[in-house]
């Protein structure tokens, strides 16, 4: 066992932050909110040229995957660094696509891989959202409806959402794709990745709230002291930190479990889900709060990281349904966590 | 990245699980926190080392296998999920071992272990005192140069089992003129039988004996039961503390256990279909995976040359938590039932959570406050400055 990132995958993410660092991501995602989406297109291609978008696709569709590992390393930076877009719905289209096959994925998947075309999704049922992030941008809307996928032809008004840059709007109409049980569970596969990719996400946004946070409270000054020496204060940096470290590893086993098969991975990826949307939630609330009327103010950049937090802990899985997952067909008996976890390991 | 076992590993929980198949006692023993379970407790210890698995981490020579951290994380695993009696060596399996590995003579070693190994010696800890609880550099029993060795005099408390062990271990000022409270203390293993002990055991939160406060009058004990240098106590300790608050006083396999058990109690109480409490059952499921998946990847690092520091103040405060939540949901669950203590002749038949509970309810306090573990997270881990307590 070496349940790490290796070196590879560690060099990818510094490889993606040092990139996303440099590019002056926060004026991309502000663009973004205001319908200007050429940087946050710019920022695209070049996440694609660093193979981000090609880790949902399958090999033969010109992509190198699914690699479920590298795709939460991947997101992890696109979190920490509060990208715009439909990032999350690009890479489970892909996964939608490449496990129907067909017309369809022949003429996406080479487009979704190398950055060319972005894509939403919509998958319409009980749990999910009637909407498309990003409708209004992106080439191809693809919308689950039961044992039909379809291809929208336009979409309704866009809504505003509580994070600018996520721009949600109702699909409409369209030609069917594919149709029967197929659909059904290429759809399933597709919402494990969404909900792998958004948990990923999370937890890159709420470390990159902690680092933020961490270094205001360092520098923030009152009664003659830095408020970062307060134990009010650095306790609840602590329980900050604790949330989003035992959130990690699950993330991490989410990953594995999705890419050997394992039949338990819908309930791994569902208690990663939950765990790192409401470390992530926390993260936001805890900076919010230490930066004091600052973090309540939509100027500092910081807002566009502590509005993300709670939109990405409802999308793709809220906690409710994912909890409720996580408990959902338990083998009965003392079997071992463990063993209810990976079929792998009982 | 994977999570895969080895094959050598798989056998080795086959092993265990095998042994404990056949060993366990079918109906659970009395608390071990009363006298009857005490004795239990250390009959049950004398088994487990006969098979060989009462300290499987220790190497071989003093009654252990040698085991990685991974196969002692497996271990924990297929013993709580056995439903094993708790270990009421404990104390000195996580504590005191670790620091004569680090810091005891060969000597120390060779008399100590193995009867520790065995449950023939029993070990309490005689760290707090009455003014030194998280300020525990403050202490003030004295350990004062005689002939031979040192005389022990003041008071200890809170010290688990000390009502029904053998054996101390614990921290007294030597040099009291030492220029910082840190500096001139010395560690000291003493019986608790000796003259000049007296022990008083204090009632737990449910009447049990749990702990016990220690007199100390002019107690003698040799120089070799000094465990490294005298006047380097405060470091010697803190090598023990580093293991208390990590993974190996509490471990994951406790808690995926616990966890099993609380949802084989949900699902009784209401139905496969049922949301009551749902949310705080899936949360202690969840609680428990992410301490075990975090003790693989420990485990993981330590394998490839890393190590763990203050990073076990992460898992202190994570477990004591997951632990309260945990037996708070299963007796929300148990409704009326929840107030029964485990001795009651209508107890529900699920397991000893009420005992589990007062348990639990120590986690937060003992082996370091988890305001003291805060306080390490967000001054070694964040960096923050250090302020007033």
């Amino acid at each position: 066992m070496r349940f790490l990132p290796d070196a590879e995958q560690r060099e990818f993410a510094r490889t993606l932050d040092g990139m996303l660092g440099s590019a002056g991501t926060p004026g991309a995602v502000r663009s973004w909110a205001c319908g200007d989406h050429g940087p946050g297109r710019a920022l695209w291609a070049r996440l694609a040229e660093a193979g981000v978008f090609a880790l949902a696709v399958p090999e033969e569709h010109d992509g190198l995957g699914l690699l479920p590992v590298e795709l939460a390393v991947a997101f992890g930076e696109l979190g920490r660094h509060a990208v715009p877009g439909p990032l999350v719905e690009t890479a489970a289209a892909g996964a939608l696509l490449g496990r129907l096959g067909g017309d369809a994925a022949r003429a996406w998947l080479p487009r979704l891989a190398s950055g060319e075309a972005v894509a939403s999704l919509c998958v319409l049922s009980s749990e999910g959202s009637p909407y498309a992030l990003d409708a209004d941008i992106a080439d191809a809307v693809f919308v689950v409806d039961g044992d039909t996928v379809r291809l929208a032809e336009s979409h309704g008004p866009v809504q505003p959402s509580a994070d600018p840059a996520r721009r949600l709007a109702r699909p409409l109409g369209g030609t069917v794709l594919e149709r029967g049980p197929k659909v059904a569970a290429a759809a399933a596969h597709a919402v494990e990745v969404a909900a792998l990719a958004t948990a990923a996400q999370g937890l890159g946004l709420g470390r990159a709230l902690l680092e933020r946070t961490v270094e205001y409270v360092r520098r923030r000054t009152q009664f003659g002291v830095a408020v970062g020496s307060f134990q009010a204060v650095k306790h609840r940096l602590a329980d900050t930190l604790i949330a989003l470290e035992f959130a990690q590893p699950l993330v991490h086993s989410a990953a594995l479990a999705l890419a050997a098969g394992d039949p338990a991975s819908g309930r791994e990826i569902a208690a990663a889900k939950v765990a790192a949307g409401e470390a992530a939630h926390a993260s936001a609330r805890t900076a919010l709060h230490l930066h004091g009327a600052l973090g309540y103010t939509a100027e500092p950049d910081l807002s566009l990281w502590i509005r993300k937090a709670r939109p990405l802990r409802t999308a793709w899985g809220d906690p409710a349904a994912c909890r409720a997952r996580v408990l959902a067909a338990a083998p009965s008996g003392p079997g071992g966590v463990t063993g209810w976890f990976s079929a792998a390991r009982v | 990245m994977d999570l895969d076992f080895t094959a050598a590993e798989d056998a080795f929980r086959a092993g265990i699980r095998d042994w404990l198949a056949s060993h366990v006692p079918p109906a659970p023993l009395p608390s071990l926190e009363t006298a009857e379970g005490f004795a239990a407790h250390r009959e049950w210890e004398r088994a487990l080392f006969a098979g060989g698995w009462s300290v499987v981490s220790w190497p071989e020579e003093y009654g252990g296998r040698g085991s990685t951290l991974l196969e002692w994380l497996i271990f924990e695993e297929e013993y709580y999920r056995a439903g094993a009696p708790g270990r009421v060596s404990q104390n000195g399996i996580s504590l005191l071992a670790p620091t004569l590995f680090e810091y005891g003579t060969d000597e120390q070693r060779a008399r100590v272990l193995p009867p520790m190994a065995s449950g023939e010696v029993i070990w309490a800890q005689a760290w707090s005192e009455p003014e030194a609880g998280s300020d525990l550099a403050s202490l003030r029993s004295t350990a004062v140069r005689s002939e031979g060795g040192w005389r022990l005099s003041g008071q200890k408390t809170w010290s688990s089992r000390a009502a029904f062990a053998d054996r101390a271990f614990g921290l007294f000022r030597s040099d009291p003129d030492a220029e910082r409270p840190h500096r001139g203390l010395t560690y000291l293993m003493f019986p608790l039988d000796a003259d000049g002990v007296t022990v008083r055991p204090i009632g737990r939160l449910d009447g049990k004996p749990a702990f016990a406060e220690i007199f100390l009058d002019d107690v003698f004990v040799p120089d070799e039961d000094v465990i490294g240098e005298p006047g380097q106590g405060w470091r010697v300790a803190m090598s023990t503390t580093g293991n208390e608050r990590g993974l190996t006083l509490r471990s994951p396999g406790r808690f995926t256990a616990a966890a099993d058990r609380l949802a084989a109690l949900w699902r009784g109480a209401a139905g496969p279909g049922g949301t009551a409490l749902r949310d705080r059952v899936a949360d202690a499921v969840i609680g428990a995976r992410a301490y075990q998946l975090s003790a693989y990847a420990h485990a993981s690092r330590i394998a490839a040359g890393g190590s763990i520091g203050a990073e076990s103040s992460l898992n202190k405060v994570f477990w004591s938590e997951l632990d309260i939540a945990l037996h708070e949901t299963a007796l929300d669950l148990l409704g009326p039932w929840g107030e029964l203590s485990d001795e009651a002749t209508q107890a529900p038949a699920h397991g000893s959570w009420a005992e589990g509970y007062t348990f639990s309810l120590a986690g937060p306090i003992y082996a370091g406050t988890n305001e003291i573990q805060r306080d390490i997270i967000a001054e070694r881990l964040l960096g923050l400055p250090k302020g007033r307590r």
